[in-house]
């Protein structure tokens, strides 16, 4: 691991905000430190690493899951947790973002975990605050934490990270998901496949050191793992899609398709789900293929990581 | 009377091909000629060899003012032109309310005129309120004092509104300035198409916007016999396409602005929201075809794009953020950089930057002949120094920040009386 330490430099300190900059070996430290979290979880102790520490969840989109995965790793570290929700606030405007970092300056917050529909909003927030940002989720740009989750779960079971077949399919184009995730096993030595209708494919992805593929299929074909995206359903009224029911005929994970992978596969998504949508029910619910229970679990394993990481300079035990 | 002699410089007017030392002498605020002597009685202005040229005539300048004063008003707008040696500028009609009122086409230029330091020349609205529908007063326009008609930042999208405006235009011997940009392919883009862009997550706007307003305008021109001028063009496809129309014979011409000679893309990393600019700043290889443009002439004229955005406007993610850069203040020293990387001669430059604009917009500007107003800038084309956005004089939302540059203006004479240095 770099001397650097963890995250990117911005303002006057470290923060997470996205896995673009990262290094194996800081991925590697990550994962290796939420593989800890994941075993003193289960044995329940309780923790006291950021005991006087302020944690704000700042969520100007509305994420239960995320949210609460972050307010539970921080909880089990011992944090103050305080939850800012924005929808109909003083905050709920992209205008006021500025201002919103000057006031959690002068409140001392120690990290700030953020999620905005802007790309970029994250690496503003960094510039002007005193505290630790962690990218929950910024636009269409990145959502590194979940793609740690993701990788922790996938070498769980697969045992690495490298020269896996790792296929990601559905809505590429507005998915912050699907970036993290190509730039943290691409950095970490798997091959990356795209599937989507070509509409749903972003410009140059192909630069990123993904493959292409509008064909399920064929972009199936001896995957080790299937990551589904969820396709927001908003998007079939911009036509970028004609219909949900044509989708999923051609890019919704069913048993067919899912028979091109690997015997041994492992099914993934973010959630939620829209099953009947991008994935079949009986998919989803297949114990012993999909994993998308335990990504949950991973979840708050790697926020707790990546909580320890980013606060230790200010801790003082680097 | 007052009587100037400018000893010592390189004077260089590319009108008349004019390259080389002389006396330049101006006598009551107009040019009287270029000789070898100071004559009696006159001031002698020492320019320690570096350049004297013609003030320059920037065709596309932003106005804030009316509307939106707090981001640079019409004397801010003044001082930016002086400190940039513009002694001409075209106004852009998108103010608020739109210069499609022949009366408040008079009062800009009016206002403006006010500061002694630059002639602001309108760029009166196409369509009433720039809003692409209804035809505007042209000939009333025209006679309130405004050059050339368009839209502003907006394109004027509908076909038949276009092809109505390049016609009807033709009557007042005036051009359209368009916005080459298909809205309805680049509406919600914040950066160019492409890896960059994807890498950013923001929403992208393919250069195929740009190509497909310029070949659609191009039909237009053609059928009507009108003559269209494309602003800012920044991709190697829209000019393949002007080169070619012109080289066909159809009324085109076309300027392009700074960032899309000198910068890409690239710059729009780490969301710096004051490299967003429309059209955005394009791939390299567009940059290049951009300058290779400039070098055979397929380019009419260089402006300034000046867009003042105040900080509240840029301090925000970046898809929120306005688009548009200041430019009046580097207009001269990043075009000189195309002198010093060999691309283009100083005479070529400035032909670009002065005699060129002002020929389209038929002026009498840009060109150091005698009995002409002595709008000159003095400058030192060598002279090494950095742009800081807290230093300009103007709107401080530079694209440029923080870039080492190599080329300073001097001094800025409107009408023989220094308006700057």
């Amino acid at each position: 691991m770099a001397q650097t330490g963890f995250g990117q430099a911005a303002g006057r300190r470290r923060h997470l905000l996205g896995i673009g900059g990262l290094d194996p070996g800081q991925i590697r430290a990550a994962l290796d430190l939420a593989e800890t979290y994941i075993s003193l979880n289960r044995k329940g102790g309780p923790r006291d690493v950021l005991r006087g520490r302020t944690l704000v969840n700042l969520f100007f989109e509305n994420s239960t899951r995320t949210r609460t995965s972050f307010e539970l790793a921080g909880k089990r570290l011992g944090a103050d947790i305080v939850n800012m929700s924005t929808s109909g606030s003083s905050v709920s405007k992209g205008e006021t973002l500025i201002d919103t970092a000057m006031t959690l300056n002068a409140m001392h917050v120690d990290v700030l975990v953020v999620r905005h529909d802007q790309s970029g909003a994250a690496a503003l927030l960094a510039q002007k605050l005193d505290a630790a940002v962690i990218n929950a989720g910024d636009g269409t740009h990145e959502h590194p934490t979940q793609a740690l989750l993701d990788a922790v779960t996938i070498r769980r079971h697969k045992g690495t990270l490298e020269n896996l077949t790792v296929a990601i399919c559905g809505d590429v184009l507005h998915s912050r998901v699907a970036r993290s995730n190509i730039l943290l096993l691409t950095t970490m030595g798997s091959r990356v496949r795209v599937i989507a209708p070509p509409t749903l494919i972003p410009t140059g992805v192909a630069a990123l050191g993904v493959e292409v593929f509008t064909d399920m299929e064929r972009g199936l074909e001896g995957a080790d793992i299937v990551m589904m995206l969820r396709l927001q359903r908003e998007r079939m009224g911009r036509a970028f899609v004609p219909s949900a029911r044509e989708y999923f005929r051609f890019y919704g994970l069913d048993a067919g398709k899912l028979a091109r992978a690997k015997p041994d596969a492992l099914v993934m998504h973010p959630g939620p789900m829209n099953r009947g949508v991008e994935i079949d029910s009986a998919v989803a619910d297949d114990l012993q293929r999909s994993v998308i229970q335990e990504q949950v679990e991973m979840g708050v394993a790697v926020r707790m990581a990546v909580l320890d990481l980013l606060t230790r300079e200010a801790r003082g035990n680097a | 009377m007052t009587l100037l002699a400018f000893t010592g410089a390189r004077i260089v007017d590319p009108a008349s091909g004019h390259d080389g030392p002389g006396v330049l002498v101006v006598r009551d605020g107009l040019i009287e000629g270029i000789g070898a002597t100071v004559p009696a009685g006159a001031e002698v202005i020492d320019c320690q060899g570096a350049v004297l040229a013609p003030g320059l005539v920037d065709m596309r300048v932003g106005l804030r003012e009316p509307g939106e004063e707090h981001k640079e008003s019409l004397a801010g707008l003044a001082a930016a032109a002086a400190a940039g040696g513009v002694t001409t500028l075209m106004a852009l009609p998108d103010t608020d309310p739109p210069l499609d009122e022949p009366a408040l086409v008079q009062f800009v230029a009016r206002r403006a005129a006010a500061f002694g330091s630059v002639t602001v020349l309108p760029c009166a609205a196409a369509t009433k309120g720039c809003a692409g529908r209804e035809l505007a007063e042209m000939g009333l326009l025209k006679e309130a004092g405004a050059v050339a008609f368009g839209d502003g930042r907006q394109a004027i999208a509908d076909a038949r509104t276009m092809r109505l405006a390049l016609a009807y235009a033709r009557a007042f011997r005036a051009m359209i300035v368009q916005h080459p940009e298909e809205p309805s392919l680049a509406s919600g883009g914040a950066m160019n198409e492409g890896e960059l862009a994807t890498r950013l997550g923001l929403p992208g706007i393919p250069a195929a916007a740009e190509a497909l307003m310029v070949a659609r305008d191009l039909r237009l021109a053609a059928l009507t016999g009108g003559h269209v001028h494309f602003a800012h063009v920044s991709t190697a496809e829209a000019l393949d396409l002007i080169r070619r129309a012109k080289a066909d014979g159809v009324r085109v011409t076309c300027d392009t602005a700074p960032p899309y000679f000198d910068l890409n893309e690239t710059a729009v990393g780490g969301w710096r929201t004051y490299a967003k600019l429309s059209p955005p700043l394009r791939t390299e290889a567009d940059r290049q075809a951009v300058v290779a443009a400039l070098a055979d002439g397929t380019i009419d004229a260089i402006a300034s794009d000046h867009q003042p955005q105040d900080t509240d406007a840029k301090r925000l993610p970046f898809a929120q953020a306005e688009a548009g850069g200041s430019g009046l203040e580097t207009l001269l020293a990043v075009t000189l950089g195309l002198v010093h990387a060999g691309a283009l001669t100083l005479p070529a430059a400035l032909a670009l930057l002065a005699s060129r604009p002002a020929a389209l917009l038929g002026i009498e500007a840009g060109r150091l002949a005698p009995g002409a107003p002595a709008d000159l800038v003095l400058f030192d084309p060598d002279r090494a120094w950095q742009v800081r956005e807290e230093a300009l004089v103007g709107a401080r939302n530079t694209p440029f920040d923080g870039r080492p540059m190599q080329g300073r203006v001097l001094g800025t004479w409107k009408a023989g009386r220094r308006v700057f240095g």
